[in-house]
């Protein structure tokens, strides 16, 4: 499904990810685990299409999608902190990327309604994006990047600066949603009980490095 | 661009090709607002250099005598209207700032119609509000300087104040201190770095003020832009009105450059966050604020209470006279000057709707490179503020002496008034659109790429999309400009299209009842209308935090 073979980038002189490799299999939940600032972030960009490697590919699908912008790659990816849109509210977040798709409204807002409530906020549609709690916002941001059916969801630190509570509650729903929605995602975390609770297969960073090995 | 390592950026803000804008559409979006300034700013502006180059004009007008006295009085008033402007600012900023009651956002509004007013329409408010004896003096100039700029100060300093943690205070309060004495030890310095700023903005816009001081100085009150007018327009002196622009402007550098050090070491980092202000409780806070309210709004409303009863009492008598004679114009005998007072409102009409397509065009434009393109755009930040830095008598004079021959013989041409107007409005549109286009993270147009949306089509989606309000913002400020400018148009007006705050002016300048009442009237009808578009302000222009955007889904 994935595979990302001898990635390198540098910021200045300092490498943050040096000739790393991975592979995810479809319908598999891969935590990605390591310090803060080790790369994981980084290296979910390079997946993305957000920042281009120094050196090494992106195979999705056994296709080559390196220099390809990341509109084009179909990859999901939640962000560590949202990025809502705060000038549309949760139903226009949520139908964002179908409108890119072209899906006609009609089928956007049935669509809609189905992952508000597979994240649990039936109803929240026309709610404004700045009134949501950390914990909804998470969600909302969870089921926009779910709604165009990436077949590659990436999550970069999903239960970071929640409260314990609301964590654990979470990481359930997560794991939950993603075997629901039968998704192929990669989870970067620097928890390793949080790795473990949602994940099929949990890897350290420092070990996809040819050095490490 | 693609993997290039750039050591300085952070390296997140790395685009590769995929999310940058196109080449194309980051040039178009520099050229258009910098081929408009060049032309109608830069050009003029090199004009007015060239009119001056032969050193004998430069001797001839420094070395007459009235200079010194020009120059004296245009300080002394200047500094003299900032004190009084932040002394007499600080209490309504304190009350609008720190207390919550009914009413609260309407007073605030009020405070604000006198910033945006004409300054014809302040000059004509307050002939009408002083006795005859002070009508033209020194002190009318100062009360009208300070009746424009308390808002500064009650927006500038009561936005910070309204945001200082009250903790602070409470700290200071256990700690020993009286109410006094906090406000003087604690408050008042952390509010200093606002003051500094209110300040300066109150000091820029006096020294620079024409309206106010052309109708309410008389013959004898003269400030350098007035000078600027008046050598050009009546004394046909284009080298000597040339050189004191250029005067002026190296003073107004020097005073820029003075405030922004000072402002730089009067900053104080301090955590501000949106307060919640609390209501008075105890029935002496209720009265206090009750009073202090009610005080306000009165003297807010006093000279424009005046302006209107003054147009229906011409003479002493009440009578309908200025409004019914509207629509003819009253030629005495040996008067030269007729006056058309429909054809004024719709020539300012008409001004109005073609500046403000025009300052909101540019300064969207300007405001979008400048937030998206590097070079170009850090070009524009600079170039879109120019004319705000530049009297508009020195926009206008410099555009008067630059299109009077073929092919750009276009002193003829009413739509150079509205060029005028849009330059000295695109500084406000390009403010009321760049903070917001700041304000939001790159993160958005990633997460509109990640979830399938091509680069120009997340730029289209996110940015433009999100500018919606602002641009109404800047369409209202540039409205509100365009229909009181009247220092560029004293001299791109052209007979049989001149706009209100000129027929203003000039019925002000004739003796007699009739015509005084007139004016009074007139200037009602372009505080109306400016106050219209300016209560269009206050309702777009608040955050978008209320959930108040549903109605507004496609």
């Amino acid at each position: 499904m994935l595979a990302v073979r001898d990635v390198v980038v540098r910021f200045g002189s300092r490498t943050v990810l040096d000739q790393v490799c991975l592979t995810v299999d479809r319908e598999e939940v891969v935590a990605l685990q390591g310090p803060s600032g080790s790369g994981k972030s980084t290296l979910l960009r390079v997946i993305a299409g957000l920042l281009p490697p120094d050196a090494g590919t992106v195979h999705l699908d056994g296709r080559d999608v390196t220099r390809l912008p990341p509109h084009r790659r179909g990859i999901g990816l939640v962000f560590q902190d949202d990025q809502l849109f705060p000038h549309l509210d949760v139903e226009a977040n949520v139908a964002f990327g179908l409108r890119m798709q072209r899906m006609p409204a009609a089928a956007r807002r049935t669509r809609v309604d189905e992952l508000l409530a597979l994240v649990g906020l039936d109803g929240f549609g026309s709610r404004s994006v700045t009134s949501l709690s950390g914990g909804e916002a998470k969600r909302i941001a969870l089921a926009r990047s779910l709604a165009p059916a990436p077949p590659l969801l990436l999550l970069d630190e999903p239960l970071t600066g929640l409260d314990a509570a609301l964590h654990d509650r979470l990481a359930t729903d997560l794991a939950r949603v993603l075997r629901a929605t039968g998704t192929t995602a990669l989870v970067v975390t620097h928890d390793v009980a949080e790795a473990g609770a949602i994940a099929d297969r949990v890897v350290a960073l420092d070990d996809l490095a040819p050095g490490a090995t | 661009m693609v993997g290039r390592v750039d050591p300085d950026r952070p390296a997140l803000t790395r685009f590769p090709a995929g999310i940058a804008l196109p080449v194309a559409t980051r040039v178009a979006l520099v050229v258009v607002p910098l081929g408009f300034l060049a032309t109608f700013y830069v050009w003029p502006f090199l004009s007015l250099v060239a009119e001056v180059v032969d050193g004998s004009t430069i001797a001839d007008t420094l070395g007459r005598a009235g200079l010194g006295r020009v120059l004296w009085f245009t300080f002394w008033q200047a500094v003299l209207s900032t004190a009084a402007t932040l002394v007499v600012g600080l209490g309504p900023a304190y009350l609008v700032a720190r207390w919550e009651f009914p009413g609260r956002r309407l007073l605030t509004a009020l405070l604000t119609v006198p910033f945006l007013l004409p300054t014809v329409v302040v000059g004509a408010a307050f002939i009408a509000l002083l006795p005859d004896s002070l009508e033209t003096s020194a002190f009318a100039i100062v009360v009208a300087h300070v009746f424009f700029n308390v808002a500064v100060v009650v927006r500038v300093v009561g936005g910070v104040w309204s945001q200082l943690p009250a903790d602070l205070v409470a700290a200071a309060r256990v700690l020993g201190a009286g109410p006094w004495r906090a406000t003087r030890e604690v408050t008042l310095p952390l509010l200093r770095p606002a003051l500094v700023a209110a300040g300066s903005i109150a000091f820029l816009f006096t020294f620079t003020s024409f309206g106010v001081v052309q109708i309410l100085g008389g013959p004898t009150r003269v400030t350098i832009e007035v000078e600027i007018a008046r050598r050009a327009t009546q004394l046909g002196d284009v080298g000597g009105a040339a050189v004191l622009s250029l005067l002026q402007l190296a003073l107004l550098a020097i005073v820029v450059g003075i405030t922004v050090r000072t402002q730089r070491r009067a900053s104080v980092s301090i955590g501000l966050h949106a307060q919640t202000s609390p209501r008075p409780r105890t029935l002496r806070t209720r009265l206090a604020v009750a009073t202090g309210a009610v005080t306000v709004a009165a003297l807010v409303a006093a000279p424009l209470a005046a302006l209107a009863v003054s147009s229906v009492r011409p003479g002493g008598k009440w009578s309908l006279t200025a409004w019914r004679t509207f629509g003819d114009a009253p030629v005495r005998p040996g008067a030269d000057l007729a006056i058309d007072a429909v054809g004024a409102i719709v020539a300012s009409l008409r001004a109005a709707a073609l500046a403000t397509v025009l300052a909101v065009a540019i300064g969207t434009l300007a405001a979008l490179a400048i937030s998206s393109t590097r070079r170009g755009g850090r070009l524009l930040d600079v170039g879109s503020m120019l004319p705000l830095g530049t009297s508009a008598v020195t926009i206008g004079f410099g555009m008067l002496i630059t299109f009077d021959r073929a092919p750009v013989d276009w002193r003829g041409e009413p739509w150079l008034v509205a060029v005028g107007h849009a330059l000295v409005a695109v500084p406000f549109v390009v403010r009321a659109i760049l903070p917001v286009l700041r304000a939001r993270p790159v993160g958005w147009r990633e997460a509109a790429a990640t979830l399938g949306a091509p680069p120009l089509r997340a730029w289209w989606e996110i940015d433009v999309r999100l500018l919606r309000r602002p641009v109404l913002v800047g369409a209202c400020f540039a409205a509100a400009v365009s229909l009181g400018e009247f220092g560029a148009t004293t001299f791109l007006s052209r007979t049989g299209h001149e706009t209100l705050p000129v027929v203003i002016a000039r019925l002000l300048g004739r003796a007699g009842d009739v015509p005084r009442a007139q004016a009074s009237a007139l200037a009602v009808v372009l505080a109306a209308v400016t106050t219209v578009v300016l209560v269009g302000v206050e309702l777009l222009d608040r955050p978008t935090d209320r959930g108040g955007d549903r109605a507004r889904r496609p």
